[in-house]
């Protein structure tokens, strides 16, 4: 069975030091994420959240433990085989969107498949696809000071699906958005899970992304306090 | 192709600070190779006049001669080799003898080099057509420095005094039979110009003279030269060579200045960049850009800058230039006194040594300045960039 996780952690720990303080921001966090998990890190400031999603994320390394993603020690990569599995098998979703303001908005979602080195006719159409999945098929040109806040979330998850990537790592992704907006990037989102059997893990405490995921993963002080199932009427991604 | 691209778009999405830097640093560019320009135009001007004038192709110094010892002059005098006579039948040399003598202009005394030289000589810009009159017993060439110096006009008679190889005083009345134009101060301030065989018999050095100058272009005899020193260019333009270089020095200054100032400005650009845009390379990372990646992506982006500014200066330079050299710079009279053979006009020299070598100059200049504070980079983690803070 552990072959079927897209990703694995074990005993994960994270400490920062602050001055001569340390701060363990993930206490021995072992955890498993299976393809296409619609999974909330929830809890409060600080319990370490973001940390775990870095770490996944191959952004940040453990202090102890190990994480392995997509079948790659994150704590053994180098910077390129880190940079690697980021721009291969993960996409990111900010709070703040992290639109480069100078791209339109198909420029924006061509980016990550430029770097993959895709051809011109491959990106035209994969990035099309993407906009039309997140209805901004009509704003391609435009830049993100276009946009409304909830536009620009769209184009930050058509630039995180354009490649298919196997997971989607979303901090707080509807902190900036009203409750409509919230709703409908969710739905997008959790339309994009069950379409492109991605694993979409959020880092939130956000109630109405809670509303939507499938399984909770709640973290106090960096520790896994509740790892449950919930919203068991939500369509299941898996099919 | 990510990162050129990436870079040109960020820098022209930068808007008013890319061109107010690019504006900036192509001044530099244009005053860097305005400047030069006039230097090069100056040093061309100065050795065209002098090779034109004086020194053709090259000297033969007669061994004693030494224009910097007024007292060498007596004995620098000999007769011409066989090779030097072959050539200057040939059209290749001229000969000129020089003798130390002293002219009495409005009742004063005054020191000059009496110059001779053959009035049918083509090799050098000197109008020696005039001294060819026979209606004169001793007719003389002057430059307009000397004729202001001395009060001299066309058609005065001056006595000039010397003497001979023996020692002798002599005298005779000499004709000013023409006032010659010349941009070369060494073939005019303190000297009179007269007929070669005329001052060799007067002098009692017939068939001598202290220097011979060789036509442009003309290889030098290697043999049958004894007692005579051939003096190439290089030797001869040494002064005037060493004195545009510490010209050109002296305006260095300027343009260093001026491309630190644009520098400065690049610098500070890529500073704030780098402090304003920590989230942008977070981003770029998580996109999966590596940390060397986003090092040359902030690099090119400022390096661009002088791209665009040798874009920007070619469009407006390269006319301004253009136009200025045709035209050229109008000289007032008292550059003269600089020691520079110029003339009215400088005409600025633009060649493309310098016009590449200006552009590379600034574009490795700016590329370096585009570079220092990206090493910032390098120590970024993507966590504390996705924070907006530095590592």
């Amino acid at each position: 069975m552990e072959n079927s996780f897209m990703i694995k952690t074990t005993e994960l720990v994270k400490i920062y030091s602050m001055g001569w303080k340390k701060l363990a921001a993930l206490d021995h966090v072992s955890l498993n994420f299976a393809k296409a998990e619609f999974t909330g890190v929830v809890g409060p400031s600080g319990s370490g959240k973001t940390t775990l999603l870095n770490i996944i994320g191959s952004l940040d390394t453990p202090t102890e433990g190990s994480a392995n993603v997509l079948g790659k020690k994150v704590e053994d990569l180098s910077n390129r085989q880190a940079a690697a599995l980021r721009n291969q098998g993960i996409g990111f979703i900010f709070q703040t969107f992290n639109l480069l303001p100078v791209y339109t908005v198909f420029e924006n979602v061509e980016f990550p498949l430029l770097l993959l080195g895709l051809s011109a006719d491959e990106r035209k159409e994969k990035v099309i696809q993407a906009l039309e999945w997140v209805n901004l098929g009509e704003r391609a040109k435009s830049k993100p000071a276009q946009l409304s806040g909830g536009e620009c979330q769209r184009v930050a998850i058509a630039r995180a699906v354009v490649k298919k990537p196997a997971i989607i790592l979303a901090d707080e992704p509807t902190a900036n958005l009203d409750a409509e907006n919230s709703h409908n990037i969710l739905k997008t989102m959790e339309e994009l899970n069950r379409v492109l059997k991605t694993t979409f893990i959020f880092a939130t405490h956000d109630e109405k992304v809670i509303s939507y995921i499938r399984r909770k993963i709640t973290l106090v002080d960096g520790k896994v306090a509740k790892d449950e199932a919930v919203n068991p009427t939500r369509a299941e991604g898996i099919g | 192709m990510v990162i050129p691209r990436l870079a040109l778009k960020n820098l022209l999405g930068a808007g008013l600070r890319t061109w107010l830097n690019v504006v900036v640093l192509s001044f530099a560019f244009v005053a860097i190779i305005g400047l030069q320009g006039i230097y090069d135009g100056m040093n061309n001007q100065a050795v065209h006049a002098l090779t034109d004038a004086e020194y053709g192709g090259g000297q033969y110094w007669q061994e004693n001669y030494d224009p910097y010892e007024p007292l060498s002059l007596p004995d620098a005098h000999a007769p011409l080799p066989e090779a030097l006579i072959g050539l200057k039948n040939e059209g290749l040399a001229a000969p000129v003898l020089i003798v130390q003598g002293t002219i009495y202009p409005s009742g004063r005394i005054q020191p000059v080099l009496i110059k001779g030289i053959d009035p049918a000589q083509s090799l050098l810009s000197i109008p020696t057509h005039f001294l060819a009159r026979e209606d004169v017993d001793l007719p003389a060439l002057i430059g307009t420095r000397m004729a202001k110096n001395a009060g001299l006009k066309k058609g005065d008679t001056i006595t000039v005094r010397w003497r001979d190889a023996q020692g002798t005083f002599d005298a005779r009345d000499a004709h000013i039979v023409e006032i010659m134009r010349t941009t070369a101060q060494s073939v005019d301030r303190g000297q009179i110009w007269v007929p070669l065989k005329k001052i060799q018999k007067l002098a009692r050095m017939p068939n001598e003279a202290s220097l011979v100058v060789l036509a442009q272009d003309t290889e030098p005899l290697k043999e049958g030269l004894a007692g005579w020193d051939f003096k190439n260019l290089e030797f001869l333009l040494k002064d005037i060579t060493e004195l545009v270089e510490a010209k050109t020095i002296g305006g260095s200054i300027m343009y260093v200045i001026l491309l630190l100032l644009a520098m400065l400005a690049i610098f500070n650009t890529q500073v704030l960049s780098i402090f304003r845009r920590r989230k942008e390379m977070g981003t770029l990372m998580a996109l999966g850009f590596t940390r060397p990646k986003v090092i040359q992506l902030f690099t090119l982006e400022g390096a661009m800058h002088g791209v665009l500014a040798a874009v920007v200066a070619a469009i407006y330079g390269t006319p301004l230039l253009v136009l200025f050299a045709k035209k050229g710079w109008a000289m007032p009279d008292n550059v003269d006194s600089y020691g520079f053979a110029i003339g009215d006009t400088l005409l600025p020299t633009y060649g493309a040594g310098l016009i590449i070598g200006t552009t590379v100059l600034v574009l490795v200049v700016t590329t370096i300045v585009s570079f220092l504070p990206t090493r910032k980079i390098a120590k970024l983690k993507p966590t504390d960039a996705l924070r907006g803070r530095m590592s």
